[in-house]
């Protein structure tokens, strides 16, 4: 919107031809060049320390034997040799993909469809958004302790639902098959606030002739949803599905307040195995070679969607 | 296809129809969608023996409000607020001082090597914090940081998002208003102060308003970094609690809604702004 354009229309005075306007301003820019950097300093100093320093660091330590008590030895690339053959590792790995696969599809199809529902012209429509909003605001250990109330077995008000309908509804988080899909479920309904305000925006940017011209052609709302609607909204989407696959390939807490990571490993995900080995095993650079692999999934997949961004996205509106 | 549907089609001939089912779908899913919220609440009034008995119940049998000093009574839930608070607004206020004034150097500023800053800047945007966890712990207890303010606060102030969204707005504000304050005078400084401040409220709440939820919901930091009461936050306040007192439904769910009460209110005076912030961070994608 119109956030993006200003960038073009202050930055290109700056490339004009050097006449005698521009004396001034290269006369200021020894002093520029200080007061940036004064402004830059408290924000640099914490930036270089806490951030950038510690993505290095992390590297470095990946490399280490070192569980901080005794001094750290290089050992080289073992610690990723480790990794292939311990089975937590790739058990955790696959719950991970699990989780985010299902997870961020079903977010954004619940998004998605809340937000075009509430884009109805509806009267009320900022309290439902509100409303609808309250589970994105909420603690996530807080909250999934009542998941676990809801998710009890026999007679918990997830089953009793389901048993009024006359399914016999699974064990969910004592159950090796179902405890990931609760724990799905759970977090679909935590995070699909944050796609629908962003789609709802998305939407409200959409001009309304378009969809006039469509009613005019005679489009069905299906074939205007999918020739208007999808095409205006795709960089929306696009930036959803990055940052929910981001966040969910670090999903932990709801996996530790829930089912510590059982029964057996079945819900153990990458971040919950990164914080044991680390925090409770104290084997620091064990614990770094895994977030770096972490780190690379990461990469591979924005970089993946990225090129089918060309494809996929359209940013002419 | 869908538009082929016999019901749809009659819908469309009956736009009343349409409008109350519309309504209703509304009334449904947001009645859905709150009822783990309200259940909580309801769970936490229940007597004991009513929230463990073996078929749980949802309208409490009988009200126990006592179970609101109980829960305070079984871990300092109130210093654990309080502390959220701290640990929150701490790193809220310093991230959001910080990033205005970077942001401002980088949207406004001319100086050797801006391009190549911010670009490591937005390079860290994607990486997950859970990289930096390690090597942050480290750094934090060979500082002797574990368990004090400085040591739960500092690691968290200084990300690159700040920074992007306020550069972002810093873009969009006219120059002719720092010109007009230039041409009377003023220095950078107080140009920044009395002019680019002051119409940057918004964007500056925004970001104060984000960070601070998206600190009140932070477990794995604290529960790393904090191992006493004096900066326990509610968070892993809650996950001792749950370790220590197991299934008693009422007063687990009574702690839990505490926590997660003041929050709700925050939202709800807060939410333009918390709104706006996920829009931002949406924008942030194109």
């Amino acid at each position: 919107m119109a956030v993006e354009t200003p960038t073009a229309a202050t930055e290109a005075p700056r490339r004009g031809p050097r006449g005698p306007l521009r004396r001034p301003r290269l006369r200021r820019h020894g002093s520029e060049t200080v007061a940036a950097w004064l402004f830059l300093l408290p924000s640099l100093v914490g930036f270089l320390v806490f951030t950038a320093g510690p993505v290095v660091a992390a590297g470095v330590i990946s490399l280490l034997d070192w569980n901080l008590f005794s001094p750290p030895h290089f050992i080289g690339l073992d610690n990723f040799a480790r990794l292939g053959p311990d089975t937590t590792f790739w058990s955790a790995l696959g719950n991970t993909a699990y989780f985010t696969f299902v997870s961020v599809p079903l977010t954004l199809l619940v998004s998605l469809g809340l937000a075009v529902l509430l884009n109805q012209g509806l009267r009320r429509m900022a309290v439902f958004r509100s409303l609808l909003l309250l589970p994105y605001a909420t603690i996530t250990v807080a909250v999934a302790f009542v998941w676990v109330w809801l998710y009890i077995p026999h007679d918990g008000l997830i089953n009793a639902v389901l048993g009024a309908f006359g399914i016999d509804g699974p064990a969910w988080l004592i159950s090796d098959d179902w405890a990931m899909p609760a724990l799905i479920l759970m977090s679909v309904w935590k995070s699909f606030g944050f796609g629908m305000v962003i789609f709802l925006a998305g939407l409200q940017a959409i001009p309304q002739q378009l969809y006039e011209a469509a009613r005019v052609d005679g489009a069905s709302p299906w074939r205007t949803f999918r020739a208007v609607t999808l095409p205006l909204l795709s960089p929306s989407v696009f930036f959803t599905v990055i940052t929910s696959i981001i966040g969910s390939f670090q999903v932990f807490d709801q996996a530790l307040v829930m089912t510590d990571g059982g029964p057996g490993t079945s819900t153990t995900t990458l971040v919950m195995y990164i914080y044991r080995t680390g925090f409770q095993n104290y084997e620091q650079g064990y614990a770094a070679a895994q977030s770096m692999v972490l780190f690379a999934f990461i990469v591979v997949i924005t970089a993946a969607q990225f090129l089918l961004q060309r494809r996929l996205v359209h940013y002419d509106l | 296809m869908t538009s082929d549907m016999p019901a749809l089609a009659a819908l469309r001939r009956s736009p009343v129809a349409a409008r109350r089912l519309l309504v209703f779908t509304c009334f449904l899913v947001t009645a859905v969608t709150l009822t783990p919220i309200v259940m909580m609440v309801l769970v936490a009034f229940q007597s004991d023996a009513e929230s463990m008995a073996a078929r749980p119940s949802f309208w409490p049998g009988s009200w126990h409000p006592e179970n609101i000093g109980r829960a305070f009574d079984l871990v300092p839930l109130g210093r654990y607020l309080l502390n959220t608070v701290f640990f929150a607004g701490g790193t809220a206020l310093l991230e959001t001082v910080t990033a205005a004034l970077a942001a401002y150097a980088f949207a406004r500023l001319r100086f050797r090597g801006r391009s190549v800053l911010f670009g490591v800047y937005l390079t860290t945007l994607m990486i997950p914090s859970q990289v930096t966890l390690i090597p942050q712990f480290i750094l934090v207890a060979k500082a002797h940081g574990v368990d004090t303010w400085p040591g739960m606060i500092l690691p968290h102030a200084f990300t690159a998002l700040g920074v992007f969204l306020l550069r972002q707005f810093f873009l969009g504000v006219p120059r002719d208003y720092e010109e007009a304050a230039r041409l009377d005078g003023a220095n950078r400084w107080q140009t920044f102060i009395r002019v680019i401040v002051p119409l940057a409220v918004p964007a500056i709440a925004t970001l104060a308003v984000f960070k601070f939820i998206s600190q009140w919901n932070n477990l794995l930091w604290p529960l790393v970094i904090s191992n006493s009461d004096s900066t326990r936050t509610a968070a892993v306040g809650l996950q001792v609690f749950q370790s220590t007192n197991g299934t008693q439904w009422n007063l687990l769910l009574m702690a839990a809604a505490i926590t997660t009460v003041p929050l709700i209110v925050l939202f709800f005076l807060t939410q333009r702004w918390f709104v706006k912030g996920i829009t931002m961070s949406g924008l942030g994608g194109r």
